[in-house]
């Protein structure tokens, strides 16, 4: 018997130990989210799932991939005010980066670009940065990307927590912060960065691009050409009675 | 519909794409011909922008002839729409954004491969390019926005009926795309 808290009027089961974003995806609840992969610790940096929560102590907005969930916390998320406060946030991440969706070959596959167009962003309505990023080409099987990169430390999870590398990190802070790789000559060519780590395929912007297979896939076929981000995210949440988890 | 509504379109630093993918709405032109008539657009080759109540703008702005023409759209169209990804974001055109523009100049005229006895133009009839690329909400107000490159035949048309219709613009996901 699991408790239940509240999502939106609705009670969403959980067990302990599950954030508030787990259990209703796990619940077949879709909550707006980035930087939350199910297998990967919770980071709670692009505050997409950000929610209303209230325990009774009065509300607050809260990353749900962070907030513990409790039995009787009443959660607003599928509201008008979450979503515009959601494609604020999308919007910004799109301003401060160079993302050229026409000429990226992560087009139909990225994350930002899917989230946006489920949310109904039509224009990323900031100033744009245009900031002055570099590209890496050196590695035999990878193209480096930082333009498009959205600092959701994906692959820097992934690198240290499963390929025990840490090839990927964050330099810098404030707007300044910046991703990096871990080799003296600054090189993704001088790591030992291989198609096989989990970081090769975490990326969910075009930042970290597998060479040669660019367009194997046509525009217009690809994952989320197929169906929604919101649709996919669900698919991909672990169920209770079924614990495999879909591809990232 | 007693009088039909005027429309005015253009294109900036775009590629005519997003026009084209306009004709591409095929024989709903017709119907759309029942409601509008155009005003300046390469469709008309009217050079000057009159009172519209529709200015359909493709392209960013990368040189002072198209934010002048982007403003004379802002002051005579009521509803002013960034059409496509350059219009919307800057697009392919705000690529060289992270460059100098002299170093783009330089490389283009004079250092580029197989240029020789290079000259960077400078008839004052060229409009001065901008320093960088912008998208149209940097320099005026935008009513609507329509990303995409193009934004899709089906995309546009669903603007322009429910626009028609006095509706306000709403867009299925499939609808809408950045790419």
């Amino acid at each position: 018997m699991s408790d239940t808290f509240v999502l939106d009027g609705e009670d969403v089961p959980f067990v302990p130990g599950q954030s508030v974003l787990q259990a209703a995806l796990s619940a077949g609840r879709y909550i707006p989210h980035l930087c939350y992969h199910p297998e990967f610790k919770p980071h709670g940096s692009c505050k997409v799932c950000t929610v209303k929560a209230n325990s009774g102590l009065g509300s607050r907005y809260a990353s749900s991939c962070t907030l513990p969930a409790q039995a009787g916390l009443e959660v607003e998320s599928a509201t008008e005010e979450m979503n515009e406060l959601r494609r604020t946030l999308v919007q910004m991440l799109f301003a401060e980066g160079n993302h050229f969706c026409p000429s990226c070959e992560k087009s139909g596959s990225c994350a930002l670009q899917a989230l946006g167009a489920d949310l109904g962003v039509m224009t990323a309505g900031f100033r744009h940065f245009y900031p002055d990023r570099p590209l890496d080409a050196s590695h035999p099987d990878f193209l480096l990307d930082s333009n498009r990169c959205i600092l959701c430390q994906l692959c820097m999870r992934a690198s240290s927590e499963v390929d025990h590398k840490h090839v990927f990190v964050l330099s810098g802070r404030g707007i300044t912060k910046h991703l990096i790789v871990n080799s003296a000559s600054g090189r993704l060519a001088d790591t030992d960065f291989a198609l096989t780590d989990k970081a090769a395929e975490v990326c969910p912007v075009g930042v970290i691009l597998k060479k040669r297979v660019g367009f194997a896939v046509p525009i217009g076929q690809r994952r989320f050409d197929q169906r929604p981000i919101s649709a996919q995210a669900l698919d991909d949440a672990p169920r209770p009675s079924d614990t495999s988890r879909g591809t990232a | 519909m007693s009088k039909k509504l005027r429309v005015a379109t253009t294109s900036l630093a775009g590629c005519f794409g997003c026009h084209m993918s306009f004709l591409d709405i095929d024989e709903r032109l017709f119907t759309l011909l029942e409601y509008i008539e155009f005003d300046r657009s390469p469709l008309t080759d009217i050079k000057q922008c009159g009172p519209c109540d529709i200015g359909l703008v493709e392209g960013g702005l990368c040189n002072a002839e198209n934010v002048h023409v982007l403003r004379e759209f802002r002051k005579n169209c009521k509803i002013l729409v960034a059409v496509g990804a350059c219009a919307v974001t800057g697009g392919l055109p705000a690529q060289r954004n992270h460059l100098t523009l002299a170093d783009c100049l330089s490389e283009v005229y004079l250092t580029g491969p197989g240029v020789e006895h290079g000259l960077i133009p400078n008839d004052p009839e060229l409009p001065l390019p901008l320093d960088k690329v912008h998208p149209l909400h940097e320099v005026v107000k935008v009513d609507y926005f329509l990303p995409g490159c193009p934004p899709s035949a089906d995309t546009l048309w669903k603007f322009l009926s429910d626009l028609l219709a006095g509706r306000t613009p709403s867009f299925t996901q499939e609808l809408i795309r950045y790419d």
